[in-house]
């Protein structure tokens, strides 16, 4: 089982990016290129905010390009506004297992314990504007977690933590993702936290998605495109 | 019914609330040629009134917008909130105010009486004149007051360092903040005023003092000659309806929620002169807007435990009409102000006078039911059809706002149809939708205008009834009255505002 972009086209206005690639299922990915290079944009097309004008995306049988985006197997953590503000911390996660008024009693019971699982345990009560920013996206990563989907996007939703902060929730991330055997590709801009994810990096620049790659060799030797933006 | 079958249906009917009557005026409308001189002379006198309001309105405020935008003192926040009062205001209640402050008995008078001047003559153009600079001065100010927040402070910086005349100044700076706002501001004052009906029924009339709408209510009602309220409801829809759509095309529907503004450097040196000269236009300014209001006050507050039962009857009337057609007004104004053409939909009251949609909903009932008998509904779909437009244009952004936030998480969410607006619309929608519910609500409370046309004296509401009083001369009773409505008008407001700000989590 893999996620495969197959001759994969990607237009938003002027700009286009194309795809090819084959990730394993289970794999940690490391989404490496220059500003403005598409990484976001490829994104876009995996989670559905942006249909592809040609080419497929395989995943389990499926072909996932037509697909609403909250009937993708895919979760996606975003730069901002992950979490509704209005909304209380168990609320906001709550919304991944039911969007029913009032949480069922197993749910309920899920989302204190995911709550536990990410060390915020007993705190679905509060209200978002009470908690830190490493704890918020603590509750982001325990929602995507109950979402129980098996791909995840992460658009560098750390890059607002400090670097300790940071190294804790990525690893985190490794962690939950082992436990559930999630596929995770995640944009970065900062070389450690590709190498700190896994050995694996996929590259975006000039108009094509590239890799993988083994990450260290990568950043060892990058191509033209990458060494002039790191 | 999944939501945006809810917009369509919204969007159909309040088209059709607004397209039949119209359809039924014109059906019943006879040609231009079946128009008289007096008619003529109302349409004349319409245009005539509404520019000299819009041009005494725009003339008086770039001074007073000038002053309040370089002068710090204290209450100043507070003048500014003022300024927004008026569009709430009852017009009934404002104008026995401007009665009891110009009027014949007025303190105005007796100062002019006691150095032995004669006294103002308030009915007539000068009457008319003087309401709708009253309503509208402060809508001017607040409008060419945004031009001038809107300049940015390196302009104030670099005139400061050129050390610029005054003339220069106003070459660079003035000018073109003028040139920006005051059309504007001339044209929306213009487009109200078109559509003045209270104001004129109150201290116009006669031959020399009578508006289209005017016109249309005395067709109605003196003459009993619906054939003629018809045609001139045509001529009313169609000299407002080209105003409007000029207004529209040059700066868009006119906004409500001119804010503070940010804090600005404003380093030129003032010198004594221009700071009096600045504080003298700004008391005069507040004088005149709150002097008729604090008179009210003092006037109805020792009648208020003495108001005859009509009055608390009507009121009672005022307000089930009040909170019916803000509920209505709500109902259409989220669906529609979720899509483009839905928008636009709700600008169908810009264009529209509540007397000309009047006679069309007279028209159409009349052959069924008795429509006298239907006042009071005929009243609150008017007043959410009028009212629609403010709130669209308070909801409609934020609407906006909340998809290019966090519509992407919803999506992912899954979070579709009803379940989105439990989550996520409705809950962040709390302060605009409070907001716009306190407007309506103010405004349909304060409302005379259609039930003017329907009422029978078992109908009344109570800015009705506060007319009746007048025209009775019982102005004792009128003063309370009108405390009455003003309390309920600003109070319903404070109330729907305060609701939607009030647990709104950020």
């Amino acid at each position: 089982m893999a996620l495969e972009l197959k001759d994969l086209l990607l237009e938003k206005g002027d700009f286009s990016l194309t795809a090819d690639l084959s990730l394993e299922a289970g794999s940690l990915t490391s989404v490496l290129g220059p500003s403005g290079a598409g990484k976001s944009t490829l994104f876009d097309g995996l989670a559905g905010f942006l249909e592809p004008n040609r080419g497929s995306i395989g995943f389990d049988g499926l072909d996932l390009a037509g697909l609403e985006p909250g009937q993708r197997p895919i979760a996606v953590l975003f730069q901002d506004n992950n979490l509704f503000p209005h909304l209380t911390a168990g609320q906001n996660i709550g919304l991944a297992l039911s969007h029913k008024r009032r949480l069922s009693k197993a749910d309920a019971a899920s989302v204190d314990a995911v709550l536990e699982r990410v060390d915020l345990g007993g705190l679905a009560g509060r209200s978002l504007s009470e908690l830190s920013g490493g704890q918020l996206s603590r509750v982001s990563l325990a929602r995507m977690l109950l979402l129980d989907r098996p791909i995840w996007l992460l658009d560098e939703p750390f890059s607002a933590l400090g670097p300790s902060l940071k190294r804790d929730m990525l690893a985190l991330v490794k962690e939950m993702a082992g436990e559930v055997e999630a596929t995770v590709l995640m944009i970065t801009h900062d070389p450690s936290d590709a190498l700190a994810l896994s050995d694996s990096a996929i590259l975006v620049a000039d108009n094509k998605v590239d890799g993988p790659f083994n990450t260290t060799a990568l950043l060892a030797d990058p191509p033209e495109a990458l060494r002039r933006y790191l | 019914m999944a939501p945006r079958a809810v917009a369509i249906t919204s969007a159909g009917l309040v088209t059709a609330l607004v397209a039949i009557p119209l359809v039924a005026v014109f059906d019943r409308a006879g040609g231009i040629a079946t128009l008289n001189a007096a008619d003529w002379a109302a349409l004349r006198f319409t245009v005539w009134q509404a520019l000299l309001s819009a041009l005494l309105s725009c003339v008086f405020a770039i001074p007073v917008a000038r002053a309040l935008h370089r002068q710090r003192f204290w209450g100043r926040e507070t003048l500014i909130t003022i300024l927004g009062a008026p569009f709430i205001l009852p017009v009934i209640v404002a104008i026995l105010g401007l009665l009891a402050v110009f009027g014949r008995e007025g303190m105005l008078s007796q100062a002019l009486m006691f150095i032995g001047l004669p006294r103002i003559h308030i009915y007539g153009l000068h009457g008319i004149l003087l309401a709708h600079v009253f309503f509208n001065l402060p809508l001017a100010i607040r409008l060419i007051l945004q031009g001038w927040q809107d300049v940015p402070a390196e302009r104030f910086r670099l005139v400061a360092q050129l050390g610029l005349g005054p003339a220069a100044m106003f070459r660079v700076v003035e000018w073109p903040v003028l040139k920006k706002t005051v059309p504007g501001a001339f044209l929306v004052v213009f487009v109200v005023c078109l559509s003045s009906f209270a104001v004129a029924l109150t201290l116009g009339g006669g031959p020399k003092a009578t508006t289209v709408e005017l016109a249309i209510y005395q067709a109605f009602r003196f003459d009993f000659d619906i054939g003629k309220a018809a045609t001139l409801a045509v001529l009313q829809l169609g000299f407002v309806g080209i105003a409007a759509a000029v207004l529209m095309r040059l700066v868009g529907a006119p906004k409500t929620d001119v804010g503070l503004g940010r804090e600005q450097v404003f380093l030129r040196r003032m010198t004594p002169m221009r700071k009096l000269l600045d504080l003298l236009v700004i008391v005069v300014v507040a004088s005149f807007l709150l002097l008729p209001i604090l008179s009210i006050v003092a006037a109805g507050v020792f009648e208020l435990p003495s108001l005859p039962s009509s009055v608390f009857q009507s009121a009672k009337h005022s307000l089930i009409v009040a909170l019916a057609s803000t509920a209505l007004c709500l109902l259409f104004a989220l669906p529609l102000a979720t899509f483009k053409l839905g928008q636009t939909i709700s600008l169908f009251g810009f264009a529209l006078s509540p007397l000309v949609l009047g006679t069309g909903l007279f028209l159409l009932i009349q052959p069924y039911a008795n429509p006298f008998e239907l006042a009071l509904v005929v009243t609150c779909v008017t007043n959410a059809l009028m009212a629609l437009p403010f709130a669209v244009r308070a909801i409609g952004p934020a609407f906006a706002q909340i998809n290019a936030d966090y519509g992407r998480t919803a999506d992912m969410l899954n979070l579709t149809g009803w379940a989105r607006w439990r989550w996520l619309y409705l809950p962040r929608l709390r302060r605009p939708i409070g907001f716009s519910a306190g407007l309506v609500a103010a405004l349909s409370m304060g409302d005379l205008g259609v039930i003017v046309l329907f009422a029978d004296p078992d109908r009344a509401t109570l800015p009705l009834q506060m007319y009746r009083l007048m025209s009775a001369y019982q102005m004792e009773a009128a003063s309370g009255a009108a405390l009455l409505l003003l309390m309920l008008s600003l109070g319903l407001f404070w109330i729907f505002d305060q609701g939607g700000r009030r647990g709104f989590r950020t």
